[in-house]
This record gives C-alpha cells, structure tokens and sequence, in this order.
C-alpha cells in the first residue's frame, strides 16, 4: 500500500505553506491593496525573483536530477520573453497608432494601421514591413501557445540531436552553451525580425489596461509569478517522486546501466530537457512583462551559467534547494549591486561592493563546489539530523573506481 | 653603340626640356593683364595658354609663383613680379626673366593675383606639363601623382611628349601605365583606345577597374516603337523582369512626362480629406472609406468631376509600357569601345575574383592560428588531462594585461614584447599551478563540478581585472617592424602581424609535439593520464605532474594573450570572447590530440570567413550559422575529427 503523494513528500507541503505566507504577506505590504510598505518596484522585483526561482526547479531537474548540465536553459527562458513579448508590443502599438490615425480626416484601411504598427515598431532597425515571426502576433492565445511550443520544440530537435549522438557530461554543457551563443547573436542582428539588439520594450504596459495602475499590475504579475512557481514545484516534485523520478536519478549515476537495464535512456532524457525547456519558457514570459524589456544580451551563455550557480549554492537535487539558491542569490546580488550595502574602509582601500561583488560571489561558488556540495539545501539536513552514512572514507589507490577504505574493511 | 644611343637620347632629352633661352615672359604677361587681374575662372583660358606657349625659361616659374599666390603686380606700370615678404608693409620683388632683385615696394604699391580655386587648378594642370619633363625626378614624380589623382583630357598629349625622354625606369614605367589608362579614358581614337583597353586587359589595380568602369555606365532610356540605329544599346529590357521592375519603368515614363504620375494610397487619402463634403466624399460617406474598394469609387467619382487627376489604373500602366521599349544604353556612345571594356572588365574580375579566394585563404589561416594559439593551451588542459577549466580565457586576458604593464615599464616596444613572453608564461604558469593545487586537485574525475569551480574563478578573475585596469580598453602595441603588411596585388595582402601570430602557432606546436614526446614531463604527463595508478605504481609522482602538466597549458595561454592582445584590444572581456571558440576547437578537433586540435582550428576558421565572404556583412550571422554548423558536424563526428582510439580513448 502506497503512501499519498503528499505524505510522501513532506517538504512539498512545507514550501506550498511557506510560499503562500510569503505571497499574503507581500500582498498586505503593497502599495496596491496593502499598506505601501513594499515600493511597486520592490514588488517587481520580488516577482522576478519568483521567476527565476521557478526556472532554476527546472535547471534543479534537469542538471540535479537527471544529471544533464544543461548551460542553454536561458535561451528558452528568454525565447518565452520574446514570445509573449510580440503579443504585448504589437497590441499596444497598435493601440496607440489607432488612436493617433482616429484623428485623421479619413478613416484608415486595415493595411495602412498595419504599416503604421509596422513602422513603429520597426523603425529602430530600418524597416516597416513586419518580418514572418511575427505572423500571430496579434492573437494572444496563439502566443500563450508559442510561449511553451517554441522553446519546447526547440530543445526537443537539439536534445533529440545530441541524446541520439550519445553527447554527454562536459560535451554536452559546452554545446548547450554554443547553443545559447548562437541563438543570442542571432537575435542580435536587425534582421532576426525580433529589433536586434534593441530588444523589445514597452512590456510593462499591459495593452487595453492603461487606466490600471502599475501598482496593481505589479502585484498580478507577483500571484501569477507564484502560482506559476507553485504549480511548477508540485509538478517537479511529483515528476521527481514516482518510477520516472527514480529512472532519471539512475540516469545521473549511472546512464550505462540504467540502459542494459532496458530503459529508453534518450527518451528520459528528451522529456526532462524539452519539459523544463517549456517551464522555463513560462518562466520567461512571466519574468520579462515585469522587467519591462527584454534583449539578446539576456540570453548571453553567462546567464545560464549563473543559473547553474543559484542551484549550485542552493543545494542541487533538492528542489527547495534551487528555490533557495535562486532567491538568495539575486537578492543579495541586487542588493550588493544596488549599492545598499555601505562600503568597507580597510584604511588602504575602500572595499567597494558595486566592484567586488562578483569576485565574493565567484569565490564562495568556488568554496561551495570544493566544501559544500549540498549547497544551502544542505543545512536542512543538519537540522533534520539526516546524514548520509559515509561509507568511502579515502580511496586506497589514486585510480577512479578503487576500492575505498570502508568498504576494503567490509 | 648602346651607351652611344644613350648618351644621345639623353642629350635630345636635355634639348626638349631647355626652353628657347631669349624668350622673355614679361611681355606675354602684359599682353594677358586684364584677364590676368581678372582672374575669373571663364576667361582665364587664353593666358595661361600664352605663358606656356610662350616657352619662356621663365613660364614654370610664373606659373608656381601664380598658383601659390605669390605673383604681384606693379600698381603704376603693370608689370608682374614675384614678391617675397619682408615685413607687414613691405614686400621684396623679384623679376621672373632674370631672376633679379628689383627692390623692395610698399604693399599699398602692389597687388597681390589672387587666383581662385577654379583657376588655381587649372594653372596646376599647365604646371604638371613642366613639371613632367622637370630635371628634379621627385617633381616628376609628383607630377604624375597629380595627373593619377585629377585625369584629364589635356594632359594626354604633354604626358605622350614626356615619356620618350624619361631617363628614371621606374618613372618610365609609371609614365607608361597612365598614359595606357588615359589612352582608355580620353583618346578620340577608337582603335587606340581599343588597343589601349587590351594592353590593360587583366591587370589588377584598382585604377583600371577606376578607368574602365565609367565607360560601362549606362542610362535607363525608353523608345517609342523600335530603337533607333546608332544607339550603343547594351541590353534590351522587359518591364517586369529581375533588372527593371514595373514600378521603376513606369517612374521612367513619367519622368519623361510620356505618362500622367500614378496616384499613391497617401495622394488618394489627401485628397479624400481635402474635398470631404458634409460628411460624404464624392457622394460615399467618410465612415465607410476605411475599405480599398470604397476609397477607390469615391476617388473616381472625384476625378470624373474634375477635382482631381484621374486615377491611373494597373492597366493603364500596361497599357502605356506596351508603347514602349527599354534599354540600358551606355553613355559612351562608340560600341567598339564599350565590348572592348566589357571583355577586359570580365577578364579582369576573374582573375580579381581568383585572387580575392587566395587573400580569403590567407584570411582563413591566419583566423585559425589565432584559434589554434587560444585553443593550444586548452589542449593541454582539456584535451590531455580532461580538465574543464573555464578561467582559461582569464589566463589568456592576464597574458595580455602582463603585456600592457611590461610596455608601462618598458617603452621599446621590440624589447618589451620580448620581456613580455616570458614573463606572461610565469605569471601564468604560477596561476595556473596555483589554481591546481587549490582547487582543481580536488575535483580530479568530477568534470562538472571542475567547470562549476573554474567558472566561479573565471568571473572573479574578470571582475579583479575590472577593478584593477577599469571597463576601458587597454592599449598593447606592437612593434613598428611589425605594423604594414605583406602586400603581394592590389587584392591580396596580409598583414606583417598576422604572419607573425602564424609563425607564433607553428613555434607552439612544435614546442608542443616536442615536450609531449621528446621531453620525461611529456611522457609522465601521458602515462598518469592513461593509467594515474599504474603511473604511480612505476614511482611517478601524479600530483607533481598533474600540477606542471596544468601550469603548462596555462602558460602558454598566458603567451597567447601576449599574441592576441597585440592585434585586440585589451579589455577584461578578451579571454571570454575565445573561450568558447577554443572549446569548440578542441572539441570538434578531437580530444587529446594535438593533430586533432590543429584541424578544429582550420575548419573553424576556414568556415568562419568562408561564410562571412558568402554574406559579408554580417559577422553575426557567420558566428551563428558555423555554432549551428558544429553542433550538426557533433551528431556525425562525435569524437571530432580525429577521433583517439583504442585504450587512450579512456572510455
């Protein structure tokens, strides 16, 4: 007799709980429906930060659990941006060019409001004309669906190329990353169809919704952030509990013996990658209406690579873990950049947190990785007195695969 | 006999260029004061005519003395001096025939010739004609770089006139090549040019292409019914076809005023809002006109009373193209001469477009040596002992900033570079080892973790070089012997630099097969790398050679950036720019192989500019497509193209 899902898991419930005190919590301080104690941007940001929560429970699964380093996954990420980007764009462009034209002696034809839409969108880049991308921009739905259809399918033609290749380990993060370069300095020049590097702005406004205040925007794209991250986690957590959870880990370990045991070892592999591709995607078009622009410089391969550091010191193949990393990360990282944290006098030199911050930041990455490979998530077992019994000790011989000290004794 | 002849021809040279020596110029001066004075640009014609006819020994002078405004006349009796500043008020005068101090005058006295640019340029052209037969050569010379830069019609004959007593060979020869190319351009003979056009028929330089192509150019022209006879026709166009669309044939015809102007959407619009009429246009309410067909009946319901040009249909356009021919007509009108251009103009393009494939080779090699020396290091690292270190391109920027803070120190920049070597492979080398025995030493066989741990070194690296040398690009310069290059046509040329960086990476490789295989670290680094227990077992210390194998790869990755810095700009960005072109470099290459490593480097660069030439302005593009390329190229090579084998694969 089974156990409920739940009972199972009880860190699930833990976090939902957690999760939504957080979540009533912002929502009385707001300046929407609350006090004002917490800014409209500081909201924002708080929603963001949710955003990137939930795309690391998907590097969580993707690198902790099934043991793929994936260093593209903010390609997907932003390509959600973009996605839901157009939609936004484009409606409230034509929003605006419609009441500009409403002015006009005659009323205008259905081609001259797209010209005009065209032009001012695409003015920055030398052209009026809209390019194919961006041939539903102005159905919301059709959009909503390509925010998970194209970074799903994107990861599902490179994953199905490179699983089927028998790419793996460090290959593979190299490609991924090679990846992510390209797809970025594609969507840098002018005629990707997607502005080059001006990117697409003006997301904060939400079209039809201009007597709405920012305020209250914020605050639905902070619950939309969370019930995103919410859903997300359970669906993680209850992929990563049943007979598939248990597949993939054995893919981390051991991928070789997991296949001699019969598995479809690529087609484990191609449904993590293109399943958080997608996850990631919604992350994206979440994350990006709030942050107000997107360009290609956000998918740069350093952001993935930072998004391996979050669920790195978080505590990876935990997903609190990556939850945890991702929030502490970007906090402090915004608050140490921010220039809010007061400057320290050695006396000699004045330590300047705006310069040295990334240098603290690599350097306790590097501590993490050599001192505490269970990350932050790891303290929770100190609590919970759960270690794990060491059964290596040192190894006999310098070779990989020797016998260890406890188990020679044996 | 020969020096005979020479000494002969040097003697009638002498002869042309000495002048009648009792022709005095002040005389033709005079006769030409008022236009002289006038000095207008119209007019002036005649008397710089008369002074060089008058082959007065003085012409040159007057003319020199003219240009540079420093011919003055006499108030009270015209006559023409060169004047030569004494004070503010005075001024000395010289005569032009004898060269003689004629005294000293005060400047309300005289009057300076002020000629304007216009004739400035026009006495410069009746100079060149002395100046072309000048004894000086570096005034002959000079000559001919003024004809090069300002051809004309007239110099053809003066310069044909010079060239038979031209003594300088190089001179001769250079005489020769312009009087070919304005033969092409100006001469009245058409065998001649003809003639001319074959001579220079497969030479590369830019100024043949410069001379024949104005006589290529042609003119859009539309005729009623058949073309007349006598028109130098190149080609014959349809409306509609790839070189001339409808829209751009019916602009012609308009333009000629053989058709009325179409009516744009924006004229259509206009004009409904200028005759709205209590809410209707042209009897169609103004609500309903945000429909084409609408817009369209209310327009011609205007036209048919009067208000506005009538709408010009898509048929009418038909119609009236139907009316006429269209050709490309050339402006020069002689047909021998433009098929005698067009053959040597295609002649010369094929051979332009062979050297241009040589000069994108030699781009290509010299891309991948670049690759290769970035690439070197991480071979060693990455592809012998298999470690992922992604702070390689730091080493790469420290190298670089080691070679600008030599040159702080050390202003020779020869002797610098040279300091700079060596010391960019200590520091380097001492980080590297450091890097090993602080962290990578722990993480032996856990590759993940390794590029985790290195990453974290790489962005604190990036960051301590931004605090230290700031965002700005530093300066590394390089040698003067190195600046210039290689200059083999007009077309291809590759610069002293790059040669430099090319013979860098063969000195790398070689130094590279050198210590792998003829030196004990070499072996000891392949033997703990095939079997680390059985390396130890036979009284190899690992850990030491692991630490100097690492120090190695990072060393040379210090020189590297030595290399790199001296054609980049230095900035704390330089090493992640290579960093994933060098991993892919290994990687397509084929780990732990240095042959392997060399190949990667080859394809990578060759594809690079091979698809920069396919679409040139878009470097951006290139970069993705050949990413995209070899994330393809890993599904079929996966091992990459060398591919090691047998128990060094270490699967």
């Amino acid at each position: 007799m089974q156990r409920s899902f739940v009972a199972r898991n009880p860190s699930v419930l833990i976090f939902l709980a957690c999760l939504g005190l957080f979540v009533l919590g912002v929502t009385v301080l707001s300046e929407a429906v609350g006090n004002g104690f917490l800014s409209t941007s500081f909201v924002k940001t708080l929603g963001k930060t949710l955003c990137l929560a939930l795309i690391a429970v998907a590097m969580d699964l993707v690198w902790g659990y099934t043991g793929i380093l994936s260093l593209g996954h903010f390609a997907f990420f932003g390509l959600g941006g973009y996605m839901i980007g157009m939609w936004l764009m484009y409606e409230r462009t034509r929003d605006i060019v419609a009441t500009s034209l409403a002015e006009a002696p005659i009323p205008a034809t259905v081609t001259e409001i797209q010209e005009a839409i065209a032009t001012q969108i695409f003015g920055v880049v030398g052209s009026n004309e809209f390019p194919l991308v961006w041939s539903f921009a102005d159905s919301l739905v059709i959009q909503l669906i390509l925010v998970v259809a194209v970074p799903g399918l994107l990861a599902l033609v490179f994953g199905w190329l490179a699983f089927r290749a028998r790419v793996t380990g460090v290959y593979l993060s190299i490609l991924t990353q090679a990846m992510t370069l390209a797809l970025a300095l594609y969507l840098f020049q002018n005629d990707s169809g997607l502005r080059g590097n001006n990117g697409l702005s003006g997301l904060q406004n939400l079209p039809g919704l201009d007597d709405v205040p920012q305020a209250l925007v914020s605050l639905w794209f902070f619950w939309a952030s969370a019930a995103a991250l919410g859903l997300g986690y359970l669906l993680a957590a209850w992929v990563v509990s049943g007979k598939f959870g248990s597949v993939i880990r054995g893919i981390r370990d051991n991928e070789a013996r997991v296949r001699f045991l019969g598995y479809q070892v690529e087609v484990y592999k191609l449904v993590i990658f293109a399943g958080t591709a997608m996850i990631s995607g919604i992350a994206g078009a979440l994350y990006y209406p709030q942050a107000g622009i997107i360009n290609p410089a956000e998918i740069a391969p350093i952001a993935s690579i930072y998004l391996a550091v979050w669920v790195a010191i978080g505590g990876r193949g935990r997903l609190y873990g990556a939850v945890i990393g991702a929030i502490f990360v970007t906090l402090f990282s915004s608050l140490f950049t921010g220039g809010q944290v007061p400057d320290v006098n050695l006396g000699f030199y004045t330590v300047k947190w705006v310069d040295w911050w990334l240098i603290v930041l690599g350097l306790s990455f590097v501590l993490v990785t050599l001192y505490a490979p269970k990350g932050i998530g790891g303290l929770f077992d100190l609590i919970a007195h759960r270690t794990h019994p060491d059964r290596h000790g040192a190894p006999l011989g310098p070779d990989m695969g020797a016998l260890q000290e406890k188990e020679a004794q044996e | 006999m020969k020096l005979l002849l020479l000494l002969g021809l040097c003697v009638l040279a002498q002869v042309n260029i000495a002048w009648a020596d009792d022709v005095l110029i002040q005389p033709v001066l005079q006769e030409q004061r008022e236009t002289i004075v006038k000095s207008s640009r119209k007019t002036i014609g005649p008397a710089i005519d008369a002074v060089v006819a008058s082959k007065a020994p003085a012409a040159q002078d007057v003319l020199q003395a003219w240009v540079t405004k420093d011919m003055w006349y006499r108030k009270d009796d015209g006559l023409f001096f060169r004047a030569e500043k004494v004070d503010s008020k005075t001024y000395r005068l010289i005569d032009f025939d004898t060269g003689a101090d004629m005294g000293t005058a005060d400047k309300s006295d005289i009057k300076q010739i002020k000629p304007n640019s216009g004739v400035r340029a026009m006495i410069s052209t009746a100079l060149v004609r002395f100046q072309l037969t000048d004894p000086d050569p570096t005034r002959r010379m000079e000559a001919l770089i003024a004809i090069e830069r300002a051809p004309e019609a007239s110099l053809l004959a003066p310069l044909r006139l010079s060239i038979e007593g031209e003594i300088d060979p190089d001179i001769a020869a250079r005489k020769a090549r312009i009087e070919r190319l304005l033969t092409i351009a100006y001469d009245a003979d058409t065998p001649t040019r003809v003639a001319a056009i074959e001579d220079m028929a497969g030479d590369l330089g830019v100024d043949v292409r410069a001379t024949l192509n104005p006589l290529l150019v042609t003119d859009l022209a539309a005729f009623p019914g058949a073309i007349p006879e006598g028109v130098n026709v190149r080609a014959e166009l349809k409306p509609g076809d790839d070189v001339l669309s409808i829209a751009d044939a019916y602009a012609l015809l308009v333009d000629g005023d053989l058709a009325p102007p179409r009516v744009s959407g924006a004229d259509i619009r206009n004009a409904l809002a200028a005759n709205i009429v209590d809410g209707k246009v042209g009897g169609i309410s103004v609500h309903t006109l945000s429909d084409e067909f609408q817009r369209a009946r209310a327009y011609v319901a205007l036209s048919e009373a009067g208000l506005v040009p009538p709408l010009v249909t898509a048929s009418d356009v038909e119609a009236s193209l139907a009316d006429y021919r269209f050709a490309e007509v050339y402006q020069v009108d002689d047909p021998a001469v433009t098929t005698a251009a067009q053959d040597a103009l295609t002649k010369i393009e094929l051979k332009v477009g062979v050297n241009q494939a040589i000069d994108l080779g030699l781009d290509a090699l010299s891309l991948a040596s670049i690759y290769f020396l970035a690439a070197i290091g991480l071979a060693i690292t990455f592809g012998v002992m298999g470690v992922i270190n992604m702070a390689h391109g730091e080493f790469i920027m420290m190298g670089a900033y080691t070679g600008y803070v030599v040159q702080q120190f050390i202003p020779d920049h020869t002797i610098s570079i040279l300091v700079a070597l060596p010391l960019a492979f200590t520091v380097t080398f001492g980080a590297g080892v450091l890097m090993e025995r602080l962290v990578i030493r722990w993480l032996y066989n856990r590759p993940l973790e390794t590029l985790l741990a290195t990453f974290g070194i790489s962005i604190a690296l990036q960051q301590l070089a931004k605090n230290i040398f700031g965002t700005q690009a530093r300066p590394l310069t390089s040698p003067g012997w190195l600046d210039g290059a290689l200059v083999l046509n007009d077309v291809v040329s590759i610069s002293y630099i790059r040669i430099a960086i090319f013979v860098l990476a063969l000195l790398f490789l070689g130094l590279f097969l050198f210590i792998m295989r003829r030196t004990r670290l070499g072996l000891e680094t392949r033997t703990v790398t095939q079997n680390r227990a059985m390396a130890a077992s036979m009284g190899i210390n690992p850990d030491r050679v692991n630490m100097l194998t690492f120090g190695l790869g990072s060393g040379i990755a210090g020189v590297a950036g030595v290399a790199i810095g001296l054609f980049a700009k230095v900035t704390s960005e330089l090493g992640s720019d290579y960093i994933v072109q060098s991993f892919m470099t290994v990687v397509v290459g084929g780990v732990g192989n240095i042959w392997g490593t060399l190949a990667g480097a080859a394809m990578i660069g060759g594809l690079q500019k091979g698809i920069e030439w396919m679409n040139p302005s878009n470097t951006l593009a290139a970069q993705t497509y050949m990413i995209v390329f070899i994330i393809i190229f890993i599904q079929f090579r996966p091992r990459g193209i060398i591919a090691l084998k047998g128990r060094a694969a270490g699967d």
